[in-house]
């Protein structure tokens, strides 16, 4: 297992705040992640963290809030938007694989249109990635003919051929039946043991006592509480984060 | 292993099934002559059947009418093909207009609106003679005489390039939003994302609704002998007038739908593809 780098945060995020018209969904939230670190977000639904994830990700307009990638602030005025959000991946709940793209030109598209790589060496890094899921062979296959397990493994791989520098998962197991679920942790799991930082949403509890390195509680909008895996589970302090364990374990 | 047989519940189902398949069809052949019988007595029993024959449907004219009628629809090919491909493009960038979201591009989404509800709300004919006739009218000497199946062609990728833009936009719109955020959030700018992963997609779904518009166009070609050219039914109308018989009509027609039969199938077949592909299980 790769150590987290302590000397300087991965991502910054100071004061997030989100609004949706009149409704706040992110009311002020702070994130610090370290090189090699899993973050673990929870909460009920609507607690805002899929909305965390998007601003993080510049896919959502902050209304509010700073983030820093590498201590380059990128949520300044005028940066180009589409460069960090293919240094920072994001996997959704849906895989959102594209449909009329097999699984190798799914994970090719953006090694070749963003990062301009030649066709030969996009379809290196790609059948590279296939391999390690174990999806080589299916590699002309369309998406819709793959298991939804198979399917947001190769969405996560699409994200990580990129080798971006923090990895975000919205819940991308929350679709699927626990045996598929499994195979996407244990993919989940690989990436931790080499190194990828990674802030994920997710319902598994289990999981993130297993394999996050910081647990943060999200709470209407707010962190209600946060703390080292082992110990946040052991010993929750707030009232709410009680109620909320004891709802779901 | 077990030799599996099929059980007497399942014969008796079959057995069934078959019967009630017999008689279904044994209805439709039996229902389908009794109407045509019925159509076709109706039809040489009326008083002016006798006359009507011989000013439609005369052979000795159809065999005479033929050779500049086919040679008319040649230029309604040519016409067609300069026209399907001159929509397609105009169109394409019409949807692509409506769906801009920049608050900076809005005059060029509500221009290419505009353009839209008017060429849709405006009938064929008029924006035919609208141009045909209008823009030869301008006397603008660096044009020349301009021919008028172009001015035809014009006036077809007006009209039609407002009908196709809208087919275009439902299949943009199709598109699971989702699919546009994941290109986004693989660093894909708002063009890459619309060009290779929204269009291909949208574009695939619209297939049987623009074929369908394109059979519209097949026929809708003809109109442009109002303009003055010689094409299908202007041919026939010289014929007309020559034996004073209705019949080159006939033939006009009749060369138009043989065009049309082609793509129909094929819309149909691509349609029932489609569906098939969408479908599950049997069909209720």
């Amino acid at each position: 297992m790769t150590e987290i780098d302590w000397s300087k945060p991965r991502l910054l995020a100071k004061n997030i705040r989100k609004n949706f018209d009149e409704r706040q969904v992110l009311k002020g939230v702070d994130l610090e992640v370290y090189p090699g670190q899993i973050v673990a977000l929870i909460g009920s639904s609507g607690s805002g963290k899929s909305t965390m994830l998007r601003c993080l990700n510049l896919v959502e307009e902050l209304s509010d809030g700073q983030i820093w990638l590498d201590g380059d602030e990128i949520s300044r005025p005028g940066i180009n938007d589409d460069e960090v959000r293919a240094n920072i991946g994001l996997v959704f709940q849906s895989y959102n694989l594209f449909a009329h793209l097999s699984i190798l030109d799914n994970v090719k598209l953006a090694l070749k249109v963003v990062q301009k790589k030649s066709d030969k060496e996009a379809t290196e890094i790609a059948l590279g990635w296939l391999d390690r899921i174990g999806l080589a062979d299916k590699a002309n296959q369309y998406p819709d003919k793959l298991s939804g397990g198979q399917q947001q493994r190769t969405a996560i791989v699409r994200a990580v051929a990129l080798n971006p520098k923090l990895l975000l998962l919205d819940e991308v197991t929350s679709a699927l039946d626990p045996e598929l679920s499994g195979e996407v942790l244990e993919l989940i799991r690989d990436l931790k043991n080499s190194g990828t930082t990674i802030v994920m949403a997710t319902h598994e509890l289990s999981f993130a006592r297993e394999v996050a390195d910081w647990v943060i509680f999200l709470d209407q909008g707010v962190i209600a509480e946060e703390g080292e895996a082992a110990d946040f589970f052991a010993n929750p302090k707030n009232a709410r984060t009680k109620e909320f364990l004891a709802r779901v374990i | 292993m077990s030799q599996s047989t099929t059980s007497e519940a399942q014969l008796a189902r079959e057995t069934w099934r078959v019967s009630r398949k017999r008689r279904s069809t044994l209805t439709a052949i039996v229902s389908t002559l009794v109407f045509a019988v019925v159509a076709w007595l109706l039809l040489v029993n009326t008083p002016g059947w006798s006359r009507v024959q011989t000013s439609f449907f005369d052979w000795d004219t159809a065999v005479k009418a033929f050779p500049r009628v086919l040679d008319g629809l040649w230029l309604n090919l040519r016409v067609l093909v300069f026209a399907s491909i001159s929509v397609l493009i105009v169109a394409l960038l019409l949807a692509l207009a409506t769906t801009l979201r920049n608050p900076a591009l809005t005059p060029i989404r509500l221009l290419a609106k505009g353009y839209i509800d008017l060429f849709r709300g405006t009938p064929l004919i008029i924006t035919l003679y609208l141009v045909g006739f209008g823009i030869p009218g301008l006397r603008i000497e660096a044009f020349g005489r301009i021919a008028p199946e172009i001015l035809g062609t014009i006036a077809l990728t007006l009209t039609y390039s407002a009908y196709v833009a809208e087919v275009f936009r439902a299949g943009i719109e199709s598109i699971h939003p989702s699919q546009r955020l994941a290109a986004r959030s693989l660093g894909l700018s708002y063009s890459q994302s619309v060009r290779l992963v929204v269009l291909p997609q949208a574009v695939r779904k619209v297939v049987p609704p623009l074929m369908n518009d394109f059979v519209a166009l097949q026929k809708d070609v003809g109109l442009i002998s109002v303009l003055g050219a010689v094409d299908a039914v202007r041919g026939a109308q010289i014929e007309v007038a020559h034996f004073a018989n209705f019949t080159p009509y006939i033939v006009a027609g009749l060369f138009f739908v043989i065009l049309a039969i082609p793509t129909v199938r094929l819309t149909d077949w691509l349609a029932a593809r489609m569906a098939k592909r969408e479908q599950m299980g049997t069909v209720l």
